[in-house]
């Protein structure tokens, strides 16, 4: 078994500033990364599956996101920081030292902080786990390539809908996006780009309600949310960008969290209702949700840490 | 190419996968692509731990598109294993490495 001052689990950009910074304060955090995926529940969190980055000052030029989560890691194990690529099957903050899980490895530590992220939601419809992969794709930046000259649909209307759809034009030949309202939420610049792309033919109130083909994606049945009527949209191929849900289920019955699973933090802090457990991240803000204010929380969580730990010498 | 992993090119693949006695997982991959990234260090492991009892070998498929397009492969990382020169398994997406062994079993257990 091995004991460690602070273990953090997650590797987004909160996970990885919170280890930058208590690496720099010699806590040697242990970073228990997550395993790889395609979704975006995976090492390095949400930017693993988004192309440039515009907005995380520093790089006026842009940077691509797995670039930046890479440089972010890197950063962290320079001062100290241990990675262990697993993913957490189990937590115990009732006792002292708190303990947490990989399968049948206990690892201790007397501060943690959680920086598990959020993860995509799907749609939830039964044909569309069986064409993943076959049309159906968790990830634009990895999959668009194959759809060169194709017509393709992307469904959501906020940031990572509409980058997705910006992004997919390079490859497709037309980019129906789907939304259930009359408005995006997506930023304005945004909006602007998608809107003005000629690739892109905007599907306003409507919604997925199945996904059909045999071997491969054939096409979507369309509602309208206005009238209920259905419409078929014949496409090859499918992202789904309609929002996310916080990696909470592992601290269910550990640690407060609000009926949506967002962890509940003390106002102007990162502290959790367990005392010497920090949360920052996507984890724990469903308002802001950037890159930028991640790791702004990551930083803040190692400082309300770096206070508990003094306090318990 | 990372330690222990095999580059594979549409001129190499046949061969590589056909005349092989035990079997060769491929793993499709491109540049852009961050999942497969992660992947890749967990594949090398793989490849040093199981040495004799599979082949790992890569295929970039924005180099050699047409061997991605023969397979169907729409999706990065697929990984496919082949053995005997026959498809037999078809993995899509990017995995630990626990689970990936989990997959992997009933390749492991004949060792040649």
């Amino acid at each position: 078994m091995s004991h460690r001052q602070v273990i953090i689990i997650g590797s987004g950009p909160a996970g990885l500033t919170a280890a930058v910074y208590t690496a720099r304060a010699n806590l040697e955090p242990l970073v228990i990364e997550g395993e790889p995926s395609s979704t975006s529940d995976q090492p390095g969190g949400q930017l693993m599956l988004t192309t440039e980055v515009e907005n995380f000052p520093g790089f006026p030029e842009g940077i691509m996101g797995p670039e930046l989560m890479s440089r972010m890691r890197e950063q962290a194990q320079r001062f100290g920081a241990t990675m262990l690529t697993e993913k957490v099957t189990r937590v115990d903050f009732s006792t002292t030292p708190k303990r947490v899980w990989v399968r049948e490895t206990e690892y201790t530590a007397d501060a943690i902080i959680v920086s598990t992220g959020a993860q995509s939601i799907m749609l939830g419809l039964e044909a569309e786990q069986r064409l993943i992969g076959h049309g159906v794709s968790t990830c634009a930046t990895c999959d668009g390539f194959f759809f060169r000259g194709q017509e393709i649909a992307v469904v959501g209307g906020g940031d990572s809908a509409v980058e997705e759809a910006t992004f997919l034009t390079k490859f497709a030949s037309k980019v129906y996006l789907i939304h259930r309202r009359s408005e995006l939420r997506a930023s304005k610049i945004m909006q602007d780009r998608a809107l003005s792309n000629p690739k892109i033919e905007m599907r306003w109130n409507s919604t997925v309600t199945d996904v059909f083909g045999e071997e491969q994606l054939e096409g979507v049945v369309l509602t309208d949310t206005l009238t209920g009527e259905t419409s078929r949209l014949d496409v090859t191929g499918l992202f789904v960008a309609i929002g996310h849900r916080p990696n909470t289920d592992l601290f269910r019955g550990v640690l407060a969290m609000e009926d949506s699973g967002y962890l509940i933090t003390e106002p102007g802090s990162t502290r959790t209702d367990v005392v010497g457990v920090f949360a920052c991240g996507d984890v724990q803000d469903h308002t802001y949700r950037q890159a930028i204010t991640a790791a702004g929380s990551g930083c803040m969580a190692a400082i309300d840490c770096e206070r508990y730990l003094e306090t318990l010498h | 190419m990372a330690d222990g992993l095999v580059e594979l090119t549409s001129a190499t693949f046949d061969e590589t996968v056909g005349s092989s006695t035990i079997p060769v997982l491929v793993d499709f991959w491109a540049e852009w692509c961050g999942p497969c990234k992660m992947i890749t260090p967990i594949l090398s492991e793989i490849a040093a731990e199981q040495q004799g009892k599979i082949t790992i070998g890569k295929l970039n498929v924005d180099d050699h598109g047409d061997i991605a397009m023969r397979f169907n492969v729409m999706s990065i990382p697929t990984l496919l294993v082949f053995h005997d020169g026959e498809l037999r398994k078809r993995m899509v997406g990017a995995k630990g490495k626990g689970q990936l062994l989990q997959e992997l079993e009933e390749f492991l257990k004949t060792a040649p």
